[in-house]
């Protein structure tokens, strides 16, 4: 409702004269500070848009006077970035595997480079530093699937494993689950038999009785006589005492695996877009972290 | 004694549409609890993402938009529409306009669009824009509801007794109207039946950078309008009814009125520097965002200023903890949002947490808290009781929610800045120092304060969902005054 304008005595302001369910306004000025403050921000503003691209027009924008382009920026910021690799670079790209890991100021260079994609692209699975997960290789020990000289881990990495690629490495644990092949009895035999190859079977008799099963069954022919491996066809060495699948009931892990093996599989980075420098780095980096052969 | 005062313990039936009002209050409490467990749960899901359990129905995406609509449409619609349609109606000195038979079909369309919003979400059914999630049939009712209250609004600014129309009722206005005109806007979307697909999708009419222009300026007006424009209407109205003083300056509210909504339309490519929206557009967006400090800061001035002559009520009224309060938290995220626009600023802070803390200080410190405060003003008042049943449990909760702002807050910032600064390290030979899941390993650590301080909310929530059930049932609370008895002597 309108009342009189009146004073208010904390204040010393008039109010309006308006008043609404109790509520009257004082009538006071605008603090100067907010007032200067908010045309600074205004003269800020045009400066701005003079010396960046701004206004739109019909047929285009103000440019600027400063002739800034976002685009073009990020374009020469690549352009540097590149420029400062291009001498290394240039030289790994000739390099042998053989020739980096020689060349001190190379390896170091690659090094760098492959840890950066490493944690990019390989730690999702084989964990910061390779140290490995459930179903994913240690690559930072001395046991090896596919092998762990120099140019084994570059074909791993280049082309995979158990995947699309043509040039993927192939291989395939046989089931001998569903009873007709190895009843339970037998697979309990076998199991404490592959324990035994590093030592970790509590039941000697069991084992001996897993020998011949072992013998019998054709695992040998990938596993090898004593359960040694071979990494021509990714066998794991039995043997080891590093298992893949390792989990607190070991001996329940290996009858799973022998009854419905996993098959665990692994992309090809060439396929996946990493070029040949940065499998260079890569491999350098992967058989530097302990294991390399 | 003023008419604010009078109005507690009174027995008189007042001539305007209250029980609507009642039915918003309590909606906006339940959906604000919903709201706030949501959003904390998945909280938790970020720092422990087994939390999906493995359905789809809980991935961290379906449940996600639930949070967003259920704290912004579900807690603050509700909370706007009560409030709104509370002052309109009182400063106009008229009934609400289609009485209660409109106030209802709002009210009950309002819960409806959140319900078939939300088991869309969860189902999977989206339009995948964010804070526009709700498909194009959901859109469609949320554009009837909102006609309606248009017209309620208008209608009852139209048949006002009182010469002016109240400031608080400019701001109402303003995001009526422009949310109006952003969700029609931004929805403009066809199902893809049309093309041999199905009813429960549909596509919008632009593409590419246009549709993420659009997006943007639908998105950040939705935040200007929707959680600033109306929420400083709930602001005009409860400060200077609970603070007992008139409004600091009628010509600020004049000025950063026109400032503000002239201004905040603009700024919405801040949300897209550095990407495929052209230059020109970018710079645009980042100087009216600058500009746009000082309008937001007017709104705060007159907040804290019409405490003048009453900050003793700080000491003897928790509720104006709560008002106070929020203002503060409505300067300082007003502050860091233009500052976050500057493109130099927002090549650090954008696409990193940063931003979510930017949001929750402005949704939790301001937007909840003077909702709360509203809130806590209105129960008593509607349901005619001397008082709320403890205001104990109110500085309880002020204190909790507080404390669960500033360890959210607090840690956002620290992982925010720490993902940027993460990102961009190079090391001498120029390689990246840091990959993407080594910035996010050493966010858990925030993620968990994080969801603690959404705890601490929560459960202030729900403390003030018991003192609205006690006072709504008329008991009161043995408990000693905060009002000191020289104080009281004095006034009396």
């Amino acid at each position: 409702m309108a009342t009189k304008a009146e004073k208010d005595s904390v204040s010393g302001q008039f109010t309006t004269g308006h008043e609404w369910d109790g509520i009257k306004e004082l009538n006071t000025p605008l603090p100067r500070w907010w007032v200067w403050i908010f045309f600074i921000t205004i003269a800020w503003a045009v400066v701005y848009c003079i010396l960046y691209p701004s206004w739109p027009g019909i047929n285009g924008y103000w440019a600027g006077t400063k002739g800034y382009h976002s685009r073009t920026e990020v374009a020469q910021e690549l352009e540097q970035a590149k420029a400062a690799k291009a001498v290394y670079l240039s030289k790994l790209k000739d390099a042998s595997l053989d020739d980096i890991v020689k060349d001190k100021d190379l390896l170091n260079f690659a090094l760098a480079g492959g840890r950066s994609v490493f944690n990019e692209n390989c730690a999702a699975c084989h964990g910061f530093g390779g140290v490995g997960a459930y179903g994913f290789p240690n690559l930072a020990d001395d046991v090896w699937l596919w092998g762990g000289s120099l140019d084994d881990v570059r074909t791993t990495i280049s082309f995979g494993i158990r995947n699309s690629n043509p040039n993927s490495r192939q291989s395939e644990m046989p089931a001998y689950g569903g009873g007709d092949v190895l009843n339970d009895a037998q697979l309990n035999d076998l199991a404490e038999y592959v324990l035994s190859l590093s030592k970790s079977s509590k039941d000697a008799v069991a084992a001996a009785r897993g020998q011949a099963i072992f013998a019998n069954n054709g695992c040998t022919t990938c596993h090898g006589e004593a359960g040694e491996g071979n990494q021509a066809v990714g066998a794991p060495a039995l043997s080891a005492g590093v298992w893949l699948y390792k989990e607190k009931d070991q001996k329940a892990a290996i009858i799973s695996q022998v009854k419905a093996p996993k098959q665990g599989v692994m992309p090809s980075w060439a396929d996946r877009g990493l070029d040949d420098a940065t499998i260079k780095e890569l491999t350098v980096y992967v058989h530097s972290l302990g294991g390399g052969k | 004694m003023t008419q604010a005062t009078a109005a507690f313990g009174s027995n008189q039936p007042t001539p305007y549409f209250d029980d609507v009002i009642k039915k918003f209050v309590l909606a906006a409490t339940f959906w604000g609890i919903v709201g706030f467990l949501v959003g904390d749960f998945i909280a938790w899901q970020l720092a422990f993402p087994a939390l999906n359990l493995d359905l789809e129905w809980f991935s961290f995406g379906r449940v996600r938009p639930v949070h967003t609509s259920a704290v912004i449409f579900a807690f603050g619609g509700n909370i706007l529409f009560g409030t709104s349609l509370y002052i309109v109606q009182r400063t106009c000195r008229a009934p609400l306009w289609g009485g209660a038979a409109l106030g209802n079909f709002i009210f009950w369309g309002w819960q409806t669009i959140i319900v078939v919003a939300a088991l869309g979400y969860v189902t999977g059914i989206t339009q995948g824009k964010e804070y526009s999630e709700p498909e194009w049939y959901a859109d469609l009712m949320i554009t009837v509801v909102w006609v309606a209250y248009l017209l309620a609004f208008v209608g009852t600014l139209y048949k006002r007794k009182e010469p002016h129309i109240y400031v608080a009722n400019w701001f109402f206005l303003a995001m009526i109207i422009t949310i109006a005109m952003l969700h029609i806007g931004n929805n403009l979307a066809v199902p893809t039946v049309f093309f041999g697909g199905t009813w429960w999708k549909s596509y919008e009419i632009y593409s590419g950078v246009q549709d993420a222009m659009t997006q943007w300026w639908y998105g950040h007006n939705a935040v200007g309008f929707f959680l600033t424009a109306g929420f400083l209407g709930i602001m005009y109205y409860f400060v200077p009814k609970r603070a007992e003083r008139p409004v600091y300056s009628y010509r600020l509210s004049i000025v950063h009125f026109w400032a503000l909504i002239f201004l905040y339309i603009w700024a919405g490519p801040h949300h897209l520097h550095y990407t495929a929206l052209p230059d020109w557009a970018q710079t645009l967006g980042m100087t009216f965002s600058v500009m746009l400090w000082m309008p937001s800061w007017g709104g705060m001035i007159n907040g804290l200023m019409t405490l003048s002559g009453a900050w003793d009520k700080l000491r003897t009224d928790p509720v104006m903890r709560f008002l106070v309060t929020s203002v503060a938290f409505y300067g300082m995220s007003t502050f860091e949002g233009p500052m976050m626009s500057i493109k130099a600023v927002n090549s650090l802070s954008h696409y990193t947490d940063w931003g979510i803390g930017h949001v929750h200080s402005g949704s939790l410190g301001w937007v909840a808290f003077v909702s709360f405060g509203a809130l806590y003003y209105l129960v008593p008042v509607l349901w005619q009781r001397k008082r709320l049943y403890s205001m104990r449990l109110v500085n309880l909760h002020f204190l909790i929610a507080t404390v669960g702002i500033v360890l959210y807050i607090t840690a956002m910032w620290i992982s925010g800045i720490m993902q940027g600064l993460m990102w961009r390290a190079y090391d001498s030979l120029g390689f990246l120092q840091y990959s993407f899941v080594e910035t996010v390993a050493a966010m858990h650590p925030y993620y968990v304060i994080r969801a603690t301080g959404g705890i601490l909310f929560l459960a202030g929530a729900l403390i003030m969902a018991y003192n609205f059930y006690r006072t709504i049932k008329g008991d009161i609370r043995t408990e000693a005054s905060y009002e000191a008895p020289v104080a009281a002597a004095a006034r009396g």
